[in-house]
């Protein structure tokens, strides 16, 4: 019986390319209308995992589905679901952007009158109306990109595939495509979002699955993961660079040296304690600090914490 | 939710459905010439080339008795549409190599419409391209000397050696994959050109050599040509110099019911 809370199930998932295993066991269940995010470093398997799931790439083993049909057995189905922003543009760099999104449309089978008003909307809504008709190889970086959402939206889906969509925008192209994202979510939409960037599974994802080696390695909310790693950080920053080293070896716990902001950074379980014993230890040793801070880890920390573990096991 | 039309199982519509694709993408390759002319005349110019090359510098023809414009001719139109073979790998080639071919696939489009809008494309150009040959021919001084049905059944059984050849180069772009393959289809392609009496009569080669050229599918469609437009032909006894007729339709057939099979399953395959 399908789910039909459940937008995608993927279970135990593998793919091998010669002797390297790309995907090895992995699984997740994403809730309809929500946007998980899938987290994981160069190469943990994020593109191998989004091409399987959007009919691409067949599996060596393992299932998926997507709204409750099998991604292997009827692919034109779950086809005419999904929408799918691949990490490389899938747009035709011959064509001008016009042409591109009224040919998708067309494929869609919307017809030709609503393909053309549909290519138009979208356009306007991704800022591209004045650049229609330009060839998409004349386009930056970031206008491609949009080219590529939009043309991922054209048939309206119900579940959307977006693989590294910010990597390579600016800061102003990264606030374009994460309040897309936010107001397709506000429409019923699942999203699915592969990153490197821990910041923007934070903003976006209520759901993030941190992979590594082709297989879930933690998994939650951005605030139980930032808990996994034993709660808060005290951050010193020091006036002189030549003492970070001392100052590293004074703190308690788990301590990540800084050395481009002249800061070390430890992991702390009571922040009052902390506090006093840092401020004490770093007088009696003499260590002028310039600023002391109290705080939750980010999400790049939990991420350090999570693939280094790994690591250790793995070894 | 999905603003794609439902598709209802039917079988017709689901043809009518591959055809509309097939035409979008034979749309697409059509805007590609639009944005890209100088190419498509290049494409055209390139015979155009070899064959006032072949008739005003080189001429005298190896080995052809007669008026060898009129041997000529026939010859480099089936060159023309052997050298096909190379275009439509390359632009193959070139497409699988792009991202938006990712896209075609995520799409639920009828799969076989990016290959058959390339064939519908390339047959469209090699309609142009044998239209500008055949002027180019008048305007030299090449004439037929049969009539209308025999130029149009002529004109057929060239495009139909085209229509073998883009599926052999739709399938060898598929299994090499590569640009540097192409090239190596590229230079293969002249000798196996010259192995035939497209340019060259075979009575004026060692025996061998003479019967392989006159098994070569380029000789039977040039003789079969030769026959249909009335010009002289290359001669010869052998069982397939006298059959060359039937020769021209079995071996693009031959061609075909080998290569689109093979070209179809490899591209629904390809990357998965
Ligand atoms: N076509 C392929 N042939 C061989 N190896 C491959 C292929 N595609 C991926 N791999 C390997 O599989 C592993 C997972 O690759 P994948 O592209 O899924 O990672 P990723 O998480 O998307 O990385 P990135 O963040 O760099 O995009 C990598 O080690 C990669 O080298
Ligand atoms: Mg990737």
């Amino acid at each position: 019986m399908p789910d039909h809370d459940l937008a995608i199930v993927v279970e135990g998932l593998r793919k091998r390319y010669g002797s390297k295993q790309a995907l090895d066991g992995l699984d997740l269940t994403v809730r309809a209308g929500t946007v998980q995010g899938i987290l994981g470093p160069n190469g943990a398997g994020k593109t191998t995992a989004v091409r399987i799931m959007s009919t691409l790439l067949r599996p060596d083993e393992g299932r998926v589905e997507v709204g409750g049909v099998d991604v292997r057995t009827r692919a034109d189905e779950v086809r005419s679901r999904i929408g799918l922003l691949g990490q490389n543009a899938a747009v035709d760099e011959e064509l001008s952007g016009r042409q591109n999104l009224e040919m998708f449309g067309r494929l869609y089978h919307l017809g030709a009158r609503r393909a053309g008003a549909r290519a138009d909307e979208l356009l306007a809504r991704f800022g591209l109306a004045d650049t229609g008709n330009k060839a998409v190889k004349q386009y930056s970086g970031g206008m491609r990109r949009r080219l590529d959402l939009a043309a991922s939206l054209i048939s309206r889906p119900g579940v959307l595939f977006l693989d590294e969509p910010t990597t390579g925008l600016d800061p102003r192209g990264r606030m374009e495509v994460w309040n897309a994202v936010r107001s397709l979510v506000g429409g019923g939409t699942t999203v699915l979002l592969t990153t490197q960037y821990l910041e923007e599974a934070d903003q976006l994802a209520d759901q993030i699955a941190v992979i590594d080696h082709g297989k879930v390695i933690a998994e939650g909310t951005a605030d139980e993961l930032k808990s996994k790693i034993g709660g808060d950080r005290i951050d010193v920053v020091l006036h002189d660079v030549a003492q970070l080293a001392r100052a590293a070896s004074l703190l308690p716990g788990d301590v990540v040296v800084d050395e481009d902001r002249r800061m070390v950074s430890a992991s702390i379980t009571d922040r009052m304690a902390a506090l006093t014993e840092a401020v004490r230890a770093l007088e009696a040793a003499g260590i002028e600090a310039e600023d002391i801070v109290l705080r939750r880890p980010t999400l790049d920390e939990v991420f350090m914490h999570l693939t280094r573990d790994d690591a250790e096991v793995a070894a | 939710m999905s603003e794609a039309t439902s598709e209802s199982s039917g079988t017709g519509s689901r043809l009518s459905w591959a055809a509309a694709d097939s035409w979008t993408m034979t749309r697409r390759e059509l805007a590609h010439w639009a944005r890209q002319p100088v190419q498509v005349v290049v494409g055209l110019v390139f015979p155009v080339m070899m064959l006032l090359m072949f008739s005003y510098l080189i001429g005298g023809g190896q080995g052809v008795a007669g008026d060898f414009k009129a041997y000529l001719l026939p010859g480099m139109l089936t060159m023309t549409m052997a050298f096909g073979l190379e275009a439509t790998m390359l632009a193959v080639t070139q497409d699988l190599g792009k991202g938006v071919i990712d896209r075609f696939r995520s799409m639920p489009m009828n799969q076989g419409a990016v290959l058959v809008g390339r064939s519908v494309a390339d047959m469209l150009q090699s309609v142009v391209g044998l239209v500008v040959m055949v002027a180019v021919g008048y305007a030299i001084g090449w004439r037929w000397h049969e009539g209308l049905a025999s130029f149009l059944g002529a004109m057929g059984l060239l495009l139909l050696l085209r229509f073998a050849m883009l599926w052999v180069g739709i399938h060898l772009a598929m299994v090499a994959g590569k640009p540097e393959l192409v090239q190596a289809v590229q230079i293969l392609v002249w000798p196996v050109s010259f192995l035939s009496n497209a340019i060259a009569s075979p009575e004026s080669m060692p025996s061998w050599l003479g019967t392989i050229v006159e098994w070569n599918p380029m000789s039977a469609t040039a003789t079969a040509v030769r026959a249909l437009f009335g010009n002289p032909g290359a001669g010869g006894d052998s069982w397939a110099a006298t059959h060359a007729e039937l020769l021209a339709v079995a071996w693009p057939v031959v061609l075909i019911a080998v290569f689109f099979p093979l070209a179809v399953k490899r591209f629904r395959d390809l990357s998965r």
